[in-house]
Protein backbone atom coordinates (compact mmCIF):
# COMPACT_ATOMS: atom_id res chain seq x y z
CA UNK A 1 0.00 0.00 0.00
CA UNK A 2 1.51 3.62 -1.04
CA UNK A 3 2.61 5.31 2.21
CA UNK A 4 3.08 8.91 2.68
CA UNK A 5 5.91 9.71 4.33
CA UNK A 6 5.17 13.04 5.19
CA UNK A 7 2.12 13.00 6.42
CA UNK A 8 2.92 11.86 9.86
CA UNK A 9 3.02 15.45 11.36
CA UNK A 10 1.77 18.76 11.04
CA UNK A 11 5.40 19.87 11.53
CA UNK A 12 7.06 18.48 8.55
CA UNK A 13 7.28 19.85 5.05
CA UNK A 14 6.68 17.69 2.33
CA UNK A 15 9.95 18.39 -0.53
CA UNK A 16 7.06 19.71 -2.37
CA UNK A 17 6.54 22.15 0.62
CA UNK A 18 3.47 20.83 1.55
CA UNK A 19 2.25 20.20 5.06
CA UNK A 20 0.00 16.83 5.12
CA UNK A 21 -1.89 17.36 8.13
CA UNK A 22 -2.80 20.58 7.65
CA UNK A 23 -4.19 20.11 4.11
CA UNK A 24 -5.89 16.69 5.60
CA UNK A 25 -7.58 19.43 7.93
CA UNK A 26 -9.04 21.10 5.42
CA UNK A 27 -10.74 18.15 3.67
CA UNK A 28 -12.73 17.68 7.26
CA UNK A 29 -14.18 21.22 6.23
CA UNK A 30 -15.05 19.94 3.03
CA UNK A 31 -17.52 16.99 5.10
CA UNK A 32 -19.57 19.26 7.06
CA UNK A 33 -22.46 20.30 5.58
CA UNK A 34 -22.42 23.79 3.48
CA UNK A 35 -22.65 26.93 5.34
CA UNK A 36 -23.27 30.49 3.35
CA UNK A 37 -22.39 33.85 5.16
CA UNK A 38 -22.98 37.03 3.21
CA UNK A 39 -22.06 40.65 4.96
CA UNK A 40 -23.83 43.83 3.72
CA UNK A 41 -23.69 47.36 4.49
CA UNK A 42 -26.42 46.95 6.97
CA UNK A 43 -26.49 43.60 8.30
CA UNK A 44 -24.20 40.08 8.30
CA UNK A 45 -26.25 36.57 7.79
CA UNK A 46 -24.86 32.94 8.15
CA UNK A 47 -27.66 30.15 6.66
CA UNK A 48 -26.33 26.67 7.12
CA UNK A 49 -28.05 23.17 6.27
CA UNK A 50 -28.52 20.95 9.36
CA UNK A 51 -28.05 17.42 8.70
CA UNK A 52 -29.24 14.41 11.05
CA UNK A 53 -27.20 10.99 11.56
CA UNK A 54 -30.13 9.14 10.77
CA UNK A 55 -33.66 9.69 10.12
CA UNK A 56 -34.82 9.11 14.32
CA UNK A 57 -31.99 11.66 15.49
CA UNK A 58 -32.21 15.23 15.82
CA UNK A 59 -30.21 17.64 13.86
CA UNK A 60 -26.89 18.86 14.50
CA UNK A 61 -26.61 22.80 15.11
CA UNK A 62 -24.65 24.79 12.71
CA UNK A 63 -24.94 28.01 14.13
CA UNK A 64 -24.06 29.26 17.59
CA UNK A 65 -24.23 32.68 19.05
CA UNK A 66 -20.34 33.81 20.38
CA UNK A 67 -21.80 37.24 21.84
CA UNK A 68 -23.95 39.32 21.83
CA UNK A 69 -23.11 40.58 18.30
CA UNK A 70 -21.14 38.00 17.12
CA UNK A 71 -22.11 34.12 15.57
CA UNK A 72 -20.19 31.49 13.89
CA UNK A 73 -21.11 29.35 11.19
CA UNK A 74 -19.44 25.85 11.05
CA UNK A 75 -18.51 22.94 8.88
CA UNK A 76 -16.55 20.03 10.06
CA UNK A 77 -15.72 18.83 13.40
CA UNK A 78 -18.45 19.83 15.57
CA UNK A 79 -16.02 18.51 18.73
CA UNK A 80 -13.40 20.93 17.68
CA UNK A 81 -15.84 23.72 16.75
CA UNK A 82 -16.76 24.08 20.53
CA UNK A 83 -13.62 24.58 21.42
CA UNK A 84 -13.03 27.42 19.50
CA UNK A 85 -16.34 28.94 20.37
CA UNK A 86 -15.91 28.56 24.17
CA UNK A 87 -12.48 30.22 23.59
CA UNK A 88 -14.55 33.39 21.51
CA UNK A 89 -17.14 33.20 24.05
CA UNK A 90 -14.67 34.10 26.93
CA UNK A 91 -12.83 36.26 24.85
CA UNK A 92 -16.01 38.77 24.37
CA UNK A 93 -16.49 38.57 27.78
CA UNK A 94 -13.35 39.17 28.76
CA UNK A 95 -13.22 42.35 26.32
CA UNK A 96 -16.65 43.66 27.94
CA UNK A 97 -15.77 43.72 31.85
CA UNK A 98 -12.01 45.18 30.19
CA UNK A 99 -13.42 47.92 27.55
CA UNK A 100 -16.95 47.87 28.38
CA UNK A 101 -17.64 47.38 24.51
CA UNK A 102 -18.30 44.92 21.95
CA UNK A 103 -15.25 43.31 21.00
CA UNK A 104 -14.31 44.40 17.64
CA UNK A 105 -14.92 41.34 14.81
CA UNK A 106 -11.33 41.78 13.63
CA UNK A 107 -9.23 41.53 17.05
CA UNK A 108 -11.60 38.16 17.96
CA UNK A 109 -11.03 36.28 14.53
CA UNK A 110 -7.19 37.26 14.46
CA UNK A 111 -7.41 35.71 17.76
CA UNK A 112 -8.80 32.02 16.90
CA UNK A 113 -6.70 32.74 13.53
CA UNK A 114 -3.51 32.59 15.80
CA UNK A 115 -4.73 29.95 18.16
CA UNK A 116 -4.94 27.64 15.23
CA UNK A 117 -1.95 28.80 13.49
CA UNK A 118 0.48 27.08 16.80
CA UNK A 119 -1.50 23.85 16.32
CA UNK A 120 0.47 23.58 13.02
CA UNK A 121 3.84 24.23 14.07
CA UNK A 122 4.30 21.81 17.52
CA UNK A 123 5.31 17.85 17.28
CA UNK A 124 2.19 16.07 18.72
CA UNK A 125 -0.38 18.90 18.18
CA UNK A 126 -2.96 18.86 15.18
CA UNK A 127 -4.99 21.54 13.60
CA UNK A 128 -8.40 22.25 14.06
CA UNK A 129 -10.91 20.30 11.71
CA UNK A 130 -13.33 22.91 11.09
CA UNK A 131 -13.80 25.64 9.21
CA UNK A 132 -15.63 28.75 10.67
CA UNK A 133 -17.81 31.41 8.74
CA UNK A 134 -17.71 34.58 11.23
CA UNK A 135 -20.52 36.99 11.29
CA UNK A 136 -20.91 40.26 13.49
CA UNK A 137 -21.07 43.82 13.71
CA UNK A 138 -19.08 46.25 15.89
CA UNK A 139 -18.34 49.50 15.17
CA UNK A 140 -16.92 49.66 11.89
CA UNK A 141 -20.22 47.98 10.37
CA UNK A 142 -21.10 44.19 9.65
CA UNK A 143 -18.30 42.08 8.84
CA UNK A 144 -17.78 38.33 7.93
CA UNK A 145 -14.63 36.27 8.60
CA UNK A 146 -13.73 33.14 6.91
CA UNK A 147 -11.59 31.17 9.42
CA UNK A 148 -9.66 28.36 8.18
CA UNK A 149 -7.69 24.84 10.20
CA UNK A 150 -4.50 26.32 8.49
CA UNK A 151 -5.09 29.86 11.02
CA UNK A 152 -5.97 31.48 7.97
CA UNK A 153 -8.35 34.24 8.29
CA UNK A 154 -9.62 36.75 5.46
CA UNK A 155 -12.33 39.14 5.72
CA UNK A 156 -15.22 38.24 3.03
CA UNK A 157 -18.10 40.13 1.27
CA UNK A 158 -19.69 36.68 0.94
CA UNK A 159 -18.61 32.88 1.41
CA UNK A 160 -19.63 29.81 1.66
CA UNK A 161 -17.43 26.76 2.97
CA UNK A 162 -18.50 22.71 3.59
CA UNK A 163 -19.65 20.22 1.53
CA UNK A 164 -20.21 21.06 -2.29
CA UNK A 165 -19.89 24.62 -1.53
CA UNK A 166 -18.43 25.66 -4.84
CA UNK A 167 -21.65 25.71 -6.56
CA UNK A 168 -22.77 27.65 -3.36
CA UNK A 169 -19.41 30.50 -4.41
CA UNK A 170 -20.69 30.48 -7.58
CA UNK A 171 -24.11 31.67 -7.05
CA UNK A 172 -22.55 34.26 -4.36
CA UNK A 173 -19.78 35.16 -7.29
CA UNK A 174 -22.87 36.00 -9.89
CA UNK A 175 -24.58 38.18 -7.24
CA UNK A 176 -21.87 39.54 -5.53
CA UNK A 177 -22.58 43.15 -6.54
CA UNK A 178 -26.03 42.76 -5.30
CA UNK A 179 -24.94 42.49 -1.71
CA UNK A 180 -23.62 45.47 -0.68
CA UNK A 181 -27.16 47.21 -0.67
CA UNK A 182 -29.09 44.33 0.47
CA UNK A 183 -31.22 45.10 3.04
CA UNK A 184 -32.23 42.11 5.48
CA UNK A 185 -34.60 40.04 4.47
CA UNK A 186 -33.22 40.34 0.82
CA UNK A 187 -29.61 39.18 2.09
CA UNK A 188 -31.29 36.27 4.05
CA UNK A 189 -32.92 35.38 0.33
CA UNK A 190 -30.05 35.21 -1.46
CA UNK A 191 -28.13 33.18 1.67
CA UNK A 192 -30.85 30.66 0.91
CA UNK A 193 -30.53 30.45 -2.74
CA UNK A 194 -26.84 30.04 -2.56
CA UNK A 195 -28.00 26.96 -0.02
CA UNK A 196 -30.19 25.61 -2.92
CA UNK A 197 -27.08 25.71 -5.39
CA UNK A 198 -25.49 23.35 -2.87
CA UNK A 199 -27.73 20.85 -2.64
CA UNK A 200 -27.66 17.03 -3.63
CA UNK A 201 -30.81 16.20 -6.13
CA UNK A 202 -33.97 15.33 -4.41
CA UNK A 203 -33.31 17.52 -1.43
CA UNK A 204 -34.85 20.64 -0.55
CA UNK A 205 -34.76 23.64 2.12
CA UNK A 206 -37.21 22.53 4.95
CA UNK A 207 -37.93 23.71 8.22
CA UNK A 208 -36.27 21.16 9.65
CA UNK A 209 -32.59 21.08 7.98
CA UNK A 210 -32.58 25.00 7.73
CA UNK A 211 -30.96 27.24 9.80
CA UNK A 212 -30.30 31.22 9.56
CA UNK A 213 -28.47 33.83 11.77
CA UNK A 214 -28.65 37.67 11.49
CA UNK A 215 -26.65 40.27 13.11
CA UNK A 216 -27.19 43.93 11.79
CA UNK A 217 -26.29 47.67 12.96
CA UNK A 218 -27.78 51.14 11.91
CA UNK A 219 -26.86 54.43 12.33
CA UNK A 220 -29.66 56.78 14.27
CA UNK A 221 -29.86 60.25 13.29
CA UNK A 222 -27.32 61.40 16.62
CA UNK A 223 -24.62 59.50 15.06
CA UNK A 224 -24.85 56.89 17.52
CA UNK A 225 -25.39 52.82 16.38
CA UNK A 226 -28.15 50.63 17.25
CA UNK A 227 -26.76 46.98 17.22
CA UNK A 228 -29.43 44.13 16.07
CA UNK A 229 -27.87 41.45 18.58
CA UNK A 230 -26.86 37.82 16.56
CA UNK A 231 -29.94 35.78 16.73
CA UNK A 232 -30.00 32.42 15.06
CA UNK A 233 -34.26 31.27 13.53
CA UNK A 234 -34.68 27.62 13.02
CA UNK A 235 -38.23 26.03 12.56
CA UNK A 236 -40.74 27.52 11.90
CA UNK A 237 -39.05 30.99 12.03
CA UNK A 238 -37.76 30.17 9.02
CA UNK A 239 -40.92 29.06 7.08
CA UNK A 240 -41.19 32.35 5.47
CA UNK A 241 -37.69 32.75 4.12
CA UNK A 242 -37.69 29.42 2.57
CA UNK A 243 -40.94 29.37 0.85
CA UNK A 244 -39.65 32.97 -0.50
CA UNK A 245 -37.43 31.54 -2.25
CA UNK A 246 -39.27 28.55 -3.15
CA UNK A 247 -38.45 27.02 -7.15
CA UNK A 248 -41.90 28.41 -8.20
CA UNK A 249 -41.45 31.60 -6.97
CA UNK A 250 -39.18 32.98 -9.48
CA UNK A 251 -37.20 36.10 -8.69
CA UNK A 252 -37.72 35.38 -4.87
CA UNK A 253 -39.06 38.82 -4.88
CA UNK A 254 -42.73 38.45 -4.10
CA UNK A 255 -43.03 39.28 -0.29
CA UNK A 256 -45.09 37.93 2.02
CA UNK A 257 -46.39 34.11 2.72
CA UNK A 258 -49.39 32.00 2.56
CA UNK A 259 -49.22 31.50 -1.40
CA UNK A 260 -50.06 28.02 -2.45
CA UNK A 261 -47.20 26.26 -3.27
CA UNK A 262 -48.58 23.05 -4.88
CA UNK A 263 -49.19 22.44 -7.98
CA UNK B 1 -7.49 66.79 54.87
CA UNK B 2 -4.56 66.07 53.75
CA UNK B 3 -3.94 66.79 49.96
CA UNK B 4 -0.78 65.83 49.34
CA UNK B 5 -0.23 62.78 46.99
CA UNK B 6 1.71 61.17 50.13
CA UNK B 7 -0.66 60.93 52.59
CA UNK B 8 -3.32 59.11 49.68
CA UNK B 9 -4.11 55.52 50.85
CA UNK B 10 -2.96 55.75 54.34
CA UNK B 11 -4.64 55.77 57.14
CA UNK B 12 -5.21 59.23 58.64
CA UNK B 13 -2.83 59.73 61.78
CA UNK B 14 -5.63 61.81 63.41
CA UNK B 15 -8.12 59.06 63.16
CA UNK B 16 -6.00 55.71 63.91
CA UNK B 17 -2.63 57.48 65.50
CA UNK B 18 0.82 56.74 63.96
CA UNK B 19 1.65 53.78 61.95
CA UNK B 20 2.82 51.04 64.02
CA UNK B 21 6.55 50.79 61.76
CA UNK B 22 6.67 47.20 63.51
CA UNK B 23 3.96 45.86 61.33
CA UNK B 24 6.49 46.37 58.63
CA UNK B 25 8.66 43.38 59.18
CA UNK B 26 9.53 40.64 56.59
CA UNK B 27 6.50 38.21 57.94
CA UNK B 28 3.15 38.83 55.77
CA UNK B 29 2.84 39.57 52.26
CA UNK B 30 5.33 40.83 50.36
CA UNK B 31 4.16 44.30 49.57
CA UNK B 32 6.05 46.23 46.63
CA UNK B 33 3.67 49.70 47.86
CA UNK B 34 5.67 53.05 46.64
CA UNK B 35 5.47 56.27 48.06
CA UNK B 36 5.19 59.01 45.25
CA UNK B 37 8.53 60.80 44.68
CA UNK B 38 7.66 63.53 41.81
CA UNK B 39 4.87 64.76 42.09
CA UNK B 40 1.89 66.68 40.22
CA UNK B 41 -0.72 68.89 41.16
CA UNK B 42 -4.42 69.13 40.32
CA UNK B 43 -6.13 68.05 37.47
CA UNK B 44 -9.43 70.33 36.69
CA UNK B 45 -12.27 69.37 33.80
CA UNK B 46 -15.74 70.37 33.03
CA UNK B 47 -18.34 69.41 30.47
CA UNK B 48 -19.86 71.54 28.48
CA UNK B 49 -22.82 71.15 26.26
CA UNK B 50 -20.52 69.62 23.04
CA UNK B 51 -17.74 68.31 24.88
CA UNK B 52 -15.43 68.34 27.60
CA UNK B 53 -12.68 71.24 29.11
CA UNK B 54 -9.92 69.33 30.89
CA UNK B 55 -6.49 71.30 32.20
CA UNK B 56 -3.20 70.78 34.44
CA UNK B 57 -0.16 73.14 35.24
CA UNK B 58 3.22 72.05 34.02
CA UNK B 59 4.71 71.59 37.16
CA UNK B 60 6.85 68.81 38.98
CA UNK B 61 7.47 68.85 42.01
CA UNK B 62 10.20 67.07 44.17
CA UNK B 63 8.43 67.55 47.44
CA UNK B 64 7.72 71.08 48.07
CA UNK B 65 10.42 71.96 45.79
CA UNK B 66 9.22 73.36 42.13
CA UNK B 67 11.50 70.65 40.33
CA UNK B 68 10.61 70.57 36.71
CA UNK B 69 8.09 73.33 35.07
CA UNK B 70 7.64 72.02 31.57
CA UNK B 71 5.97 68.55 32.26
CA UNK B 72 2.71 67.77 30.36
CA UNK B 73 0.20 65.86 31.81
CA UNK B 74 -2.31 65.94 29.62
CA UNK B 75 -2.54 63.08 27.15
CA UNK B 76 -4.13 62.31 23.98
CA UNK B 77 -4.90 59.26 23.16
CA UNK B 78 -6.49 58.93 19.60
CA UNK B 79 -6.97 62.10 18.75
CA UNK B 80 -10.52 61.63 20.42
CA UNK B 81 -10.38 61.71 24.13
CA UNK B 82 -8.09 63.66 26.73
CA UNK B 83 -6.37 61.78 29.45
CA UNK B 84 -5.09 63.85 33.05
CA UNK B 85 -2.59 62.32 35.35
CA UNK B 86 -2.50 63.85 39.14
CA UNK B 87 0.37 62.01 41.20
CA UNK B 88 3.59 60.21 40.46
CA UNK B 89 5.20 61.58 37.51
CA UNK B 90 7.14 58.01 36.88
CA UNK B 91 3.81 56.32 37.01
CA UNK B 92 2.16 58.65 34.59
CA UNK B 93 4.97 58.36 32.28
CA UNK B 94 4.41 54.32 32.76
CA UNK B 95 0.99 55.01 31.53
CA UNK B 96 1.70 56.45 28.91
CA UNK B 97 3.45 54.44 27.60
CA UNK B 98 0.98 51.76 28.06
CA UNK B 99 -1.05 53.70 26.51
CA UNK B 100 0.91 54.30 23.34
CA UNK B 101 1.17 50.39 22.79
CA UNK B 102 -3.03 50.56 23.79
CA UNK B 103 -3.22 53.04 20.70
CA UNK B 104 -0.70 50.90 18.34
CA UNK B 105 -2.87 48.00 18.85
CA UNK B 106 -6.35 49.56 18.77
CA UNK B 107 -4.96 50.95 15.39
CA UNK B 108 -4.65 47.72 14.16
CA UNK B 109 -7.82 46.15 14.78
CA UNK B 110 -9.53 49.33 13.45
CA UNK B 111 -10.81 48.93 9.83
CA UNK B 112 -9.63 49.27 6.52
CA UNK B 113 -9.11 53.04 5.57
CA UNK B 114 -12.04 54.27 3.08
CA UNK B 115 -12.27 57.44 0.80
CA UNK B 116 -14.44 59.11 3.48
CA UNK B 117 -11.91 58.11 6.77
CA UNK B 118 -8.52 58.00 5.29
CA UNK B 119 -7.34 57.17 8.81
CA UNK B 120 -9.36 55.33 11.35
CA UNK B 121 -7.22 55.65 14.62
CA UNK B 122 -9.50 52.97 16.40
CA UNK B 123 -12.66 53.25 17.93
CA UNK B 124 -11.84 52.58 21.80
CA UNK B 125 -14.02 55.87 23.11
CA UNK B 126 -13.32 57.50 26.17
CA UNK B 127 -15.70 55.75 28.18
CA UNK B 128 -13.65 52.48 27.38
CA UNK B 129 -11.31 53.88 27.87
CA UNK B 130 -11.95 54.84 31.57
CA UNK B 131 -12.92 51.22 31.76
CA UNK B 132 -10.06 50.11 31.00
CA UNK B 133 -7.60 52.36 33.24
CA UNK B 134 -9.93 51.53 36.20
CA UNK B 135 -9.49 47.63 35.44
CA UNK B 136 -5.59 48.28 35.25
CA UNK B 137 -5.37 50.70 38.63
CA UNK B 138 -7.44 48.24 40.89
CA UNK B 139 -5.40 44.87 39.34
CA UNK B 140 -1.91 46.94 40.22
CA UNK B 141 -3.44 47.69 43.99
CA UNK B 142 -4.83 43.94 44.48
CA UNK B 143 -1.15 43.46 43.55
CA UNK B 144 0.25 45.73 46.33
CA UNK B 145 1.69 47.87 43.75
CA UNK B 146 -0.21 50.75 42.71
CA UNK B 147 -0.12 53.16 40.59
CA UNK B 148 -0.21 56.16 42.88
CA UNK B 149 -2.00 58.61 39.99
CA UNK B 150 -5.72 59.94 40.37
CA UNK B 151 -6.63 60.10 36.59
CA UNK B 152 -9.13 62.29 35.02
CA UNK B 153 -10.83 60.66 31.53
CA UNK B 154 -12.07 63.66 29.18
CA UNK B 155 -13.69 62.72 25.66
CA UNK B 156 -16.92 61.51 24.22
CA UNK B 157 -18.67 58.26 24.77
CA UNK B 158 -20.36 55.39 22.42
CA UNK B 159 -23.50 57.65 22.02
CA UNK B 160 -21.01 60.28 21.36
CA UNK B 161 -22.21 62.46 24.66
CA UNK B 162 -19.97 64.13 26.43
CA UNK B 163 -18.23 61.75 28.56
CA UNK B 164 -15.89 62.61 32.29
CA UNK B 165 -14.78 60.22 35.01
CA UNK B 166 -11.98 59.49 37.41
CA UNK B 167 -10.33 56.96 38.36
CA UNK B 168 -7.65 57.16 41.38
CA UNK B 169 -4.85 54.67 43.03
CA UNK B 170 -7.32 52.04 44.07
CA UNK B 171 -9.49 51.48 41.29
CA UNK B 172 -12.08 53.77 42.45
CA UNK B 173 -14.11 55.24 39.37
CA UNK B 174 -16.69 57.64 39.16
CA UNK B 175 -18.41 60.22 37.02
CA UNK B 176 -19.45 63.70 37.40
CA UNK B 177 -20.08 66.89 35.34
CA UNK B 178 -17.15 68.65 36.54
CA UNK B 179 -14.16 66.42 38.23
CA UNK B 180 -11.15 67.61 40.27
CA UNK B 181 -7.89 65.94 41.81
CA UNK B 182 -5.89 66.70 44.60
CA UNK B 183 -6.04 69.84 46.07
CA UNK B 184 -8.51 71.00 43.33
CA UNK B 185 -11.01 69.11 44.73
CA UNK B 186 -11.20 71.36 47.79
CA UNK B 187 -10.06 74.62 45.48
CA UNK B 188 -11.79 74.45 42.12
CA UNK B 189 -14.36 71.91 42.07
CA UNK B 190 -17.00 74.36 44.66
CA UNK B 191 -16.03 76.87 41.52
CA UNK B 192 -16.91 74.48 38.79
CA UNK B 193 -19.98 73.52 40.69
CA UNK B 194 -21.36 77.32 40.68
CA UNK B 195 -21.50 76.31 36.84
CA UNK B 196 -22.15 73.06 36.36
CA UNK B 197 -24.06 71.31 39.59
CA UNK B 198 -25.77 68.33 37.33
CA UNK B 199 -25.43 67.40 33.98
CA UNK B 200 -28.64 69.40 32.69
CA UNK B 201 -26.44 72.36 33.62
CA UNK B 202 -23.23 71.23 31.89
CA UNK B 203 -25.60 70.70 29.15
CA UNK B 204 -26.17 74.42 28.97
CA UNK B 205 -22.53 75.78 29.46
CA UNK B 206 -21.03 77.04 25.84
CA UNK B 207 -17.67 76.21 25.48
CA UNK B 208 -16.57 79.51 25.52
CA UNK B 209 -18.19 79.44 29.20
CA UNK B 210 -16.39 76.46 29.98
CA UNK B 211 -13.10 77.34 29.29
CA UNK B 212 -13.58 80.42 31.60
CA UNK B 213 -14.44 78.53 34.25
CA UNK B 214 -12.35 76.33 33.90
CA UNK B 215 -9.45 79.30 33.41
CA UNK B 216 -10.30 80.94 36.02
CA UNK B 217 -9.88 78.05 38.82
CA UNK B 218 -6.53 77.80 37.27
CA UNK B 219 -5.98 81.09 38.66
CA UNK B 220 -7.32 79.93 41.92
CA UNK B 221 -5.01 76.92 42.67
CA UNK B 222 -1.99 78.89 41.47
CA UNK B 223 -3.18 81.50 43.99
CA UNK B 224 -3.64 79.12 47.17
CA UNK B 225 -2.09 75.69 46.16
CA UNK B 226 1.76 76.10 47.19
CA UNK B 227 2.74 73.48 44.43
CA UNK B 228 1.21 74.54 41.10
CA UNK B 229 2.57 76.99 38.44
CA UNK B 230 1.39 79.42 36.48
CA UNK B 231 1.96 77.88 33.14
CA UNK B 232 -0.49 75.08 32.55
CA UNK B 233 -2.07 72.80 29.67
CA UNK B 234 -5.50 73.27 28.52
CA UNK B 235 -7.51 70.55 26.25
CA UNK B 236 -10.95 71.26 24.70
CA UNK B 237 -12.31 67.59 23.59
CA UNK B 238 -15.34 67.47 20.74
CA UNK B 239 -16.97 65.82 18.17
CA UNK B 240 -14.50 67.57 16.59
CA UNK B 241 -11.69 66.40 17.97
CA UNK B 242 -9.24 67.58 20.29
CA UNK B 243 -7.82 71.09 20.72
CA UNK B 244 -4.62 70.86 23.04
CA UNK B 245 -2.56 74.04 23.91
CA UNK B 246 0.50 73.04 26.18
CA UNK B 247 1.93 76.02 27.02
CA UNK B 248 -0.85 78.87 28.06
CA UNK B 249 0.18 81.14 30.91
CA UNK B 250 -2.12 82.12 33.49
CA UNK B 251 -3.83 85.85 32.41
CA UNK B 252 -4.77 88.72 34.69
CA UNK B 253 -3.13 87.33 38.10
CA UNK B 254 -4.40 90.15 41.23
CA UNK B 255 -2.56 88.76 44.22
CA UNK B 256 -4.20 92.11 46.11
CA UNK B 257 -6.08 89.52 48.36
CA UNK B 258 -2.70 88.68 49.60
CA UNK B 259 -2.45 91.39 51.90
CA UNK B 260 -5.09 90.64 53.67
CA UNK B 261 -4.15 87.32 54.48
CA UNK B 262 -2.69 87.25 58.25
CA UNK B 263 -2.05 84.51 60.19
CA UNK B 264 1.06 82.61 59.24
CA UNK B 265 4.54 81.86 60.23
CA UNK B 266 5.75 84.72 62.79
CA UNK B 267 3.29 87.17 61.96
CA UNK B 268 1.08 88.24 64.80
CA UNK B 269 -2.50 89.19 64.06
Amino acid sequence: MFRNNYDNDSVTFSPQGRIFQVEYAAEAVKQGSVVVGIASKTHAVLVAIKRNAEELSSYQKKLFPIDEHVGIAIAGLTSDARVLSNFMKQQCLGHRLTYGRNMPVRSLVDMIGSKAQVNTQHYGKRPYGVGLLVAGVDESGPHLFEFQPSGMTEEMQAFAIGARSQMARTYLEKNLDAFAACGREELVRHGLKALKESLVQDRELTVENTSVGIAGVSKAEDGSTKVEPFKVFDGQDVNAWIESVADNKEGGAAEGEGMDVDG
Amino acid sequence: MDHRPQAWGRPRDDVYGAYDASYLQNSGPKTVTQSPVVTGTSVIAIKFNEGVVIAADNLASYGSLARFTDVKRLRVFLDSSVVGFGGDVSDMQFLDRHLNELAIDEAYDAAEPTPETPTSPGTLNAANLHKYLQKLMYRRRNDFDPLWNQILVAGLDAASKPFLASVDLRGTAFTSPSLATGFGSALAQPIMRKYAATEEDAARLTREQAVDVVKECMKVLFYRDARSLDKYSIAVVTKAGVELKENEQLERQSWAFAERIKGYGTQTV
